[in-house]
């Protein structure tokens, strides 16, 4: 799963480190019926797991596998490049506590961003 | 490495008055010739057209003036600003832009603006045809669906700067360089606190054209209009059901281009602006 690959590519990049040196969360990744559980400590992605019974989390984005597919492609096409582009055209929900994660808009974006540099490789 | 150097443009500060109300708006200005009246977006200011103004094939043939509007950039807002929410409305914005051509002796302007500014020439296409030469909106559109939540931009919860930047980042196309990407965010980053949102507030809200767009005559003032594909705030599909909303209207849908064409990727953006120029200068000679 890529976004397995989150702690790798978010933890070795300093520059990100320092945008989110501020947030510590846990959010909720749906890819279509398969829900994963993002832990964040201070800006560092300390877990990613497969959500279990009873997950808990404070902010959720929702989409489908196929959304995700294409919002990670190395070059997004138009309506894909963004999460609040896949919200705009009703492909994404944002959901729970969203404070965090509009305090954090930047950091959060480029966090899931970076999964499309593993497209490029 | 480049040579320092020091770029051809003029700014300076204009105090004029809109309904006995005075202002202090910071413009530039390069160029000569037709003059060509720039709009910026909602929560920036006019260092979104740096590249235009220094533009040596668009500044032979136009005098290219970009100003700030009040709360914005280096304008001042009006006197007793803090005891008022700041909300832009479709009279407001009309009569600034229209003072600020006149007071500038800009006769028979071409305007162009983006964004809020694509919205409101078509306003100004439709209330004052007789004093304009043309229009060109940039990510124009009649309505917009709103998709988020605005009052996180103005909200202790969230800091400003970042969120509005956050906001907007992506309506830039992913093909725009880096630097300009982000000299794009820097603006809104700098914008003053609920100053983006109370522009929505004329976007989103009050400065609806749907039930308008049909009163203006191209014959009179010519309206082009450009829009980047990658953006979902206007989007290529808002754009297109304006221009056909709008006889005579025309309409081209820019590549790998966001909502900030001028600011995100000038090289890119002059492209389709230059074809337009010279429409505009062939009329002229005519």
């Amino acid at each position: 799963m890529k976004i397995e690959a989150l702690p790798e590519l978010v933890n070795n990049d300093a520059a990100l480190l320092h945008r989110g040196r501020y947030l510590t969360t846990t959010f909720m990744l749906e890819i279509g019926d398969k829900q994963h559980i993002v832990k964040i400590h201070e800006g560092r992605i300390t877990d990613v797991t497969v959500a279990g019974v009873m997950p808990t989390w404070i902010f959720a984005l929702r989409a489908s596998a196929d959304t995700w597919k294409k919002f990670w492609a190395a070059v997004p096409e138009p309506g894909y490049n963004d999460i609040l582009a896949l919200v705009r055209f009703g492909r994404m929900r944002l959901e729970g506590n969203l404070q965090p994660l509009m305090a954090n808009l930047l950091y959060v974006k480029e966090v899931l961003a970076s999964i499309r540099k593993l497209e490029v490789k | 490495m480049m040579n320092a150097y020091i770029e051809p443009i003029t700014g300076r500060y204009i105090n004029l008055k809109i309904q006995d109300v005075p202002y202090r708006i910071y413009y530039e200005e390069a160029g000569q010739g037709v003059p060509l009246l720039c709009l910026h977006t909602a929560g920036s200011d006019g260092r979104q057209y740096r590249a235009l103004l220094n533009d040596e094939e668009i500044t032979r043939s136009f005098r290219v003036v970009v100003f700030d509007m009040p709360w914005h950039g280096k304008s001042s807002p009006p006197s007793g600003w803090e005891r008022e929410e700041y909300r832009l409305t479709t009279e407001a914005y009309t009569n600034l832009i229209m003072t600020v051509a006149r007071t500038l002796d800009l006769e028979n302007p071409v305007v162009m603006g983006c964004s809020i500014g694509g919205r409101i020439v078509l306003n100004l296409a439709m209330q004052h045809a007789e004093e304009l030469r043309c229009v060109i909106g940039l990510q124009s559109s009649a309505r917009l669906h709103p998709y988020y939540d605005t009052s996180w931009l103005h909200h202790p919860d969230a800091h400003g700067g970042e969120v509005c930047a956050g906001i907007v980042s992506g309506l830039i196309a992913p093909q725009s360089p880096d630097n300009d990407r982000w000299e794009t965010l820097w603006h809104y980053m700098q914008g003053g606190p609920g100053i983006f949102k109370g522009d929505l507030y004329f976007f989103k809200i009050e400065g609806d054209m749907s039930d308008k767009l049909d009163l203006i005559d191209t014959a009179k003032c010519p309206v082009y209009m450009l829009t980047g594909e990658y953006d979902y705030a206007c989007s290529p599909e808002d754009s297109r059901a304006a221009a056909e909303a709008i006889p005579g209207a025309e309409l081209i849908i820019m590549s790998e281009l966001g909502h900030f064409p001028m600011s995100e990727n000038p090289e890119k953006f002059r492209t389709h602006l230059l074809p337009i120029l010279k429409k505009i200068l062939a009329a002229e000679s005519r």
